[in-house]
């Protein structure tokens, strides 16, 4: 009876959580979510594995990536000193493996930041402002996902030039429209609701309502899919890798190791497979945790 | 219906406007001048001046406002580099090669058969492996069966094209030499150009030994493209199947004594199919334009490649005309897809 009073003579505004007995904070029960989520767990592991290996890398991996060559054990297939063969100059592949973590893991991060906080821009002014705004932006939205996502990456790369840098903002670029799409459908939803419309009946301004209020409570599907986005993004910039357009040697980034692979594979397969496998776990790793944080993060979605 | 078909379509005009202008952009934001690369680097300035006139490459890019400050005439504002490339879009005409001198339209005609068998491996596999799987995984739920399929679409749309096809070169091609490596024909081997499609064009004939030859050609090839769309089919399958088996004229199809088989491929199935459908569609818009990977490492002669080739060698028409002609593609086929829905299934309305 007490809340219905506060309810009607709307006085005294308490906390909803206040309410709810033993209630936890959405976090500790998204975590509660997500510790049952097996594939979540297994991805978490995985992605831990993935950032911890890629920290210490620079600290305790036994060899320079790319100047420690010995041209004396060239192509040597897998055994206990190279438990990942060496290549054409007698690198040890562990160790190049092991260091083109870190260059997958920061060219995925960067890559999706950009599409993340632009795409996710975009998105929220469409869905805020609507009218031309919404049009401009769902045209753009519309020509940039007309284009497959490589061929577009490859002809910014081209514009641009091949690199690394590049490749970031190329497979950032690619990824802006599903941001977009999803803020904006987020927005849409949310701005109908009628805690929406209080807070601007208590006077809050656009930006105030936009930032503080519809952005925090959407934010459940935009971290889902940027998770998920990791992986895409890893193996976009490896194709650009692959094809001459992304880091270049000496780098040991994943794609480029496995094209520079490509002519020894007949008498070296090592060279190009083990690259490969990593690609495989990196975006394994993230689809899984990605998987899993929706499980945990979207109560409606977890039956 | 038809009006719908109709509106969606019109909505397709301003995209494809901007897709020009972007393609035309990112071509001109590729450092070099055609002009030199045409004439080479020792070529006279008189000479590189007259190509860049004959290539319109002296006029503006984009709005010439300096004809049109002088004359007030609309018609001069649109004498710019961009608006004569969408009116020789307009005609059909994609330009030339700048190296070879071909026309890119008709290359791109010649070259599109080649792309679209390719893609239509791609999409074979998927049905023929990834329908079954995702039948068996949601008839089997949490059996060993599930696990399999489940952990193998995991892997599947993980996996990176390039570096699978590569795997499947050296295991089946170099390693046990069963399938050929790259191509689409043996050497020597020729089959007279009626459609352009190597396969269909051989059994026409009866030249069942090309046909074959075709055939053994693609394998691999749509196996590796073929392997995203694979992964996906399956899972989609096996979420539709699990949510159509629980139904309840599924278990009245039991109950009234007909055999599992039936009731799963021919009552199941079919009400499953709707999703299928759509996944299948969208990826064969994406299988014909996404191969330039696959392309690249079996050496098809497909679209994919050679615009790729153009890219490296600078030579912009190709890139310009092959990058707009694959992204309209792309579009229409989404489009296509996305009507199609009406047709299969009924409940959806359009206004």
């Amino acid at each position: 009876m007490a809340v219905n009073d506060h309810a009607l003579e709307g006085v005294q505004p308490q906390p909803v959580a206040g309410h709810l007995p033993k209630s936890r904070s959405p976090w500790a029960q998204a975590w509660r979510r997500f510790r049952r989520s097996r594939s979540g767990m297994v991805g978490l592991a995985m992605v831990g594995f993935l950032v911890v290996m890629s920290l210490l890398a620079p600290i305790i991996a036994p060899y320079d990536p790319s100047t420690d060559r010995n041209l004396r054990a060239r192509l040597n297939p897998p055994s206990w000193e190279h438990p990942m063969g060496t290549d054409e100059l007698g690198r040890d592949i562990l160790n190049r493996v092991w260091h083109g973590t870190g260059i997958s893991l920061r060219v995925g991060l960067l890559a999706v930041s950009i599409g993340l906080v632009i795409g996710s821009f975009l998105g929220l002014l469409a869905g805020y402002l609507g009218r031309w705004v919404d049009t401009m932006i769902g045209w753009l939205t519309d020509i940039l996902l007309a284009f497959p996502s490589v061929l577009l990456a490859i002809f910014i790369v081209a514009a641009m030039g091949p690199g690394i840098f590049n490749t970031i903002i190329a497979v950032g670029v690619v990824q802006i429209p599903i941001y977009t799409r999803l803020t904006r459908s987020m927005v849409l939803s949310l701005r109908e609701q009628e805690w929406v419309l209080a807070t601007q009946a208590l006077g809050a301004g656009h930006l105030r309502t936009l930032f503080r209020h519809i952005l925090p409570n959407g934010l459940t599907p935009v971290i889902v899919q940027a998770t998920l986005s990791l992986g895409t993004a890893i193996l976009d910039a490896a194709a650009l890798g692959f094809l001459g357009l992304g880091a270049q040697p000496p780098a040991p980034e994943w794609g480029l190791m496995i094209a520079r692979g490509f002519a020894y594979f007949a008498v070296a397969p090592w060279i190009s497979l083990f690259p490969g496998l990593a690609i495989i776990f990196a975006v394994v790793a993230f689809n899984l945790l990605g998987d899993g944080l929706r499980d945990a993060l979207d109560p409606r979605a977890n039956r | 219906m038809s009006a719908f078909i109709l509106r969606r379509l019109i909505g397709l005009i301003p995209v494809l406007l901007g897709m020009s202008l972007l393609v035309f952009t990112l071509v001109r934001l590729i450092p070099g001048d055609p002009a030199i690369l045409m004439l080479g680097e020792r070529a006279t300035p008189a000479a590189i001046e007259r190509l860049q006139a004959q290539l319109n490459l002296d006029k503006p890019l984009f709005l010439n406002l300096a004809a049109f400050q002088h004359s007030g005439r609309v018609g001069d504002l649109v004498d710019s580099q961009f608006f004569a490339f969408l009116g020789s879009i307009l005609r059909g005409d994609l330009g030339q090669s700048i190296f070879t001198r071909v026309d890119v339209a008709t290359e791109l005609a010649a070259r599109f058969p080649a792309t679209f068998e390719l893609a239509v491996g791609g999409i074979l596999v998927a049905l023929l492996i990834g329908v079954p799987a995702g039948v068996v995984a949601a008839m089997r739920k949490n059996s060993l069966a599930d696990v399999v399929v489940t952990s193998a679409s995991l892997f599947g749309v993980a996996m990176p094209i390039f570096w699978l096809g590569m795997l499947l070169i050296y295991i089946f091609a170099v390693h046990l030499g069963w399938l050929p490596p790259s191509g689409r024909l043996s050497p020597g081997v020729s089959v007279p150009r009626i459609t352009g499609f190597l396969i269909l064009d051989s059994l026409l004939q009866g030249q069942w030994a090309a046909a074959w030859d075709a055939i053994r050609h693609l394998i691999l090839p749509a196996l590796a493209l073929g392997t995203i769309p694979t992964a996906t089919v399956a899972r989609m399958t096996r979420g539709a199947m699990l949510e159509v088996l629980g139904q309840d004229y599924v278990r009245t199809a039991r109950a009234k004594g007909l055999s599992t088989l039936r009731v799963t491929w021919r009552h199941a199935l079919k009400n499953a199919m709707l999703p299928i459908i759509t996944v299948v569609g969208l990826s064969f818009g994406s299988l014909l334009t996404g191969a330039i990977l696959t392309e690249t490492i079996f050496n098809w002669p497909g679209m994919g490649k050679w615009i790729y080739d153009a890219i490296g060698a600078r030579d912009y028409p190709i890139v310009q005309g092959g990058t707009l002609f694959i992204a309209a593609i792309y579009v229409v086929i989404n489009t296509l897809v996305d009507v199609s829905y009406a047709f299969f299934d009924p409940r959806i309305r359009y206004g």
